[in-house]
């Protein structure tokens, strides 16, 4: 029994330490990003793999300026935050009468959202700056809010849709007898149950719309709209090869990101499991 | 009564469907029914009109050589990428369902590359291949990292596909993870009683009843390297000399670049049914896999 328990730690000692080096491996890209984001040009030439002689967090306060970064991250933010409000609440609206009210009209149209999530963005993406002049909404917020509604919709639908089947009826039939009406059973009843499946779509869709690039790029190209991707796309069109400035950029460009996952990282690993058991 | 009814009914089914349903249809349904008429035109995107030219438009992408190896450069990317990417994640899950100490710590490391979006990764990535590797490369003498990384065909093949397991192994890892927590101990206790190794014990419990799960990870993977676009343009620009010009990649630039709309959708049109044919197909054959517990 001895040694079989002996054995059994030296495995686990193994995996652990063969689990920490491919960990290693893992942060190695984060170590030269970060390392580098500190030194005077030179010294990134001299060895990109030497630590830092001194802090030069001058390529900081040059990139904070020629990206606009306030700007870029406002920008940014509102366009995330805005369209995951109106996706959340849109999409559960639409899963939840399609659910309750499955009639033929309802069906044909949860099949419609549903299909169209194999479209990819790429094959619509020209007639779709047509439409976008048709309707006004290139080089606007709220035109590319309805976008990420339009793209965002299929998905969160589809989520809701079978989170929403799971509700007990009764818990609303009860309401409607208290003579509540069928706005206010989806409002005080319906959308707090939701919950768990809100918090799923909330995360799936801002680590989408945060991180998207070619949406933004062609429907705003003025640039005090550019979100954090596309100023750090004209930043290093300015600056190719200028590594200080621009990997000082890249940083401040991943870090709101970075920081939103270590915060919510048990919420966000839990949302992925749950947004992706589908099919 | 009846028709008040119908009223309310009818205003009920307008709030409740009507917002994401009006979004959609004009962005989404819209531009795609558009792109199959413009797809038959020699529009120029700027013209109000654009006259019918048949499937000239299809013809012409079909003999467009460059579309065809940006097709060609996509499927071998989509195929190195959808393997290694979901074997490594395999790995990873495998390794971070055992009772190791630092898992939740090493969880998040694995995970932490993927919440960086594909134009960002691909700058990122831009300096480790061209600035870190040849640092590390002076340090250590391995050939591996003093080959022209990003400079010819071949390495800069790689280098997507290096990104692409670095950025996506973490997400599949999660998947991976959840459903491996999801087999049953007694299996496996039960096997390891009747004499089955490790190897065998994964072979026929872990993988069949991990089925969904790979499902799940190789239709999700198979769609980020089809479509690859954001991390490939801020890594290697589709270069050098085109030769990692994905299929969005080259639609984009005849279109935006080329200003040839008409042969641009007509491209769109064709990258789609390919899409929709390839996703369809992958699902039907790895649902007939699965079992159940």
């Amino acid at each position: 029994m001895k040694t079989i328990n002996r054995t059994l730690r030296a495995r686990t000692w193994t995996l652990e330490g063969a689990a920490v080096l491919l960990a290693l491996v893992f942060l190695v890209p984060f170590y030269f990003l970060l390392v580098n984001s500190v030194k005077p040009y030179a010294d990134i030439l001299l060895d990109a793999a030497a630590l830092p002689k001194a802090l030069n967090w001058h390529n900081y306060s040059k990139a904070f300026d020629v990206m606009n970064f306030p700007r870029a991250f406002r920008n940014s933010f509102v366009i995330t935050v805005s369209s995951i409000l109106g996706l959340t609440l849109f999409g559960s609206m639409a899963a939840y009468r399609m659910v309750r009210k499955p009639n033929l009209y309802n069906r044909i149209l949860f099949a419609v959202f549903v299909a169209a999530m194999v479209i990819p963005f790429q094959s619509i993406m020209i007639p779709l700056m047509k439409v976008g002049s048709w309707f006004h909404l290139v080089n606007s917020i709220p035109g590319i809010w309805v976008c990420y509604i339009g793209f965002g919709s299929s998905l969160t639908i589809f989520l809701y849709h079978g989170f929403v089947k799971s509700i007990p009826l009764e818990i609303e039939e009860a309401a409607v007898v208290d003579g509540c009406s069928p706005y206010g059973v989806f409002w005080r009843i319906v959308f707090p149950l939701l919950k768990p499946m809100t918090m799923t779509i909330i995360i799936l869709n801002s680590l989408w719309i945060w991180n998207d690039f070619l949406l933004p790029q062609l429907m705003l190209s003025r640039a005090g709209l550019r979100t954090i991707p596309l100023s750090t796309f004209s930043f290093f069109g300015q600056y190719t090869k200028q590594w200080d400035l621009a990997l000082a950029g890249l940083v401040m460009g991943v870090l709101p990101i970075v920081l939103f996952f270590l915060f919510l990282q048990k919420h966000i690993i839990e949302g992925i499991t749950a947004g992706s058991v589908k099919g | 009564m009846t028709r008040k009814w119908w009223l309310s009914s009818w205003l009920q089914q307008l709030v409740f469907t009507g917002p994401a349903t009006a979004a959609f249809a004009i962005i989404v349904l819209l531009p795609f029914f558009l792109g199959m008429y413009y797809a038959f035109t020699d529009w120029n995107g700027v013209a109000d009109t654009a006259s019918f030219v048949g499937f000239d438009n299809f013809k012409a992408a079909v003999q467009d050589e460059g579309f065809r190896n940006s097709f060609l450069f996509t499927a071998k990317l989509t195929a190195a990428a959808v393997i290694l990417t979901n074997v490594l994640a395999f790995l990873l899950a495998l390794l971070l369902t055992q009772p190791l100490r630092m898992r939740g710590a090493l969880r998040t490391v694995f995970f932490l590359p993927n919440v960086i979006g594909g134009l960002l990764l691909g700058f990122i990535w831009q300096f480790i291949f061209v600035k870190g590797f040849a640092a590390i490369g002076t340090a250590t003498n391995w050939h591996l990292f003093n080959l022209p990384w990003l400079g010819d065909e071949s390495t800069s093949f790689w280098a997507i596909v290096i990104v692409s397991m670095w950025s996506g192994a973490g997400y599949l890892m999660v998947i991976y993870i959840a459903a491996m927590i999801n087999v049953p101990k007694e299996l496996n206790e039960a096997a390891s009683i009747d004499g089955a190794n490790a190897l065998t014990r994964l072979r026929h419990i872990t993988l069949p009843l991990v089925m969904p799960a790979i499902t799940i990870g190789l239709f999700l993977s198979l769609s980020w390297s089809f479509k690859a676009f954001d991390v490939i343009l801020s890594l290697t620009k589709g270069g050098p000399f085109n030769s990692t010009q994905s299929v969005a990649l080259n639609i984009y630039a005849e279109a935006f670049q080329n200003n040839r709309y008409g042969l641009g959708t007509a491209k769109a049109l064709i990258f789609f049914l390919v899409v929709a044919a390839i996703t369809t197909v992958q699902v039907q054959l790895t649902k007939k896999r699965e079992v159940q517990a």
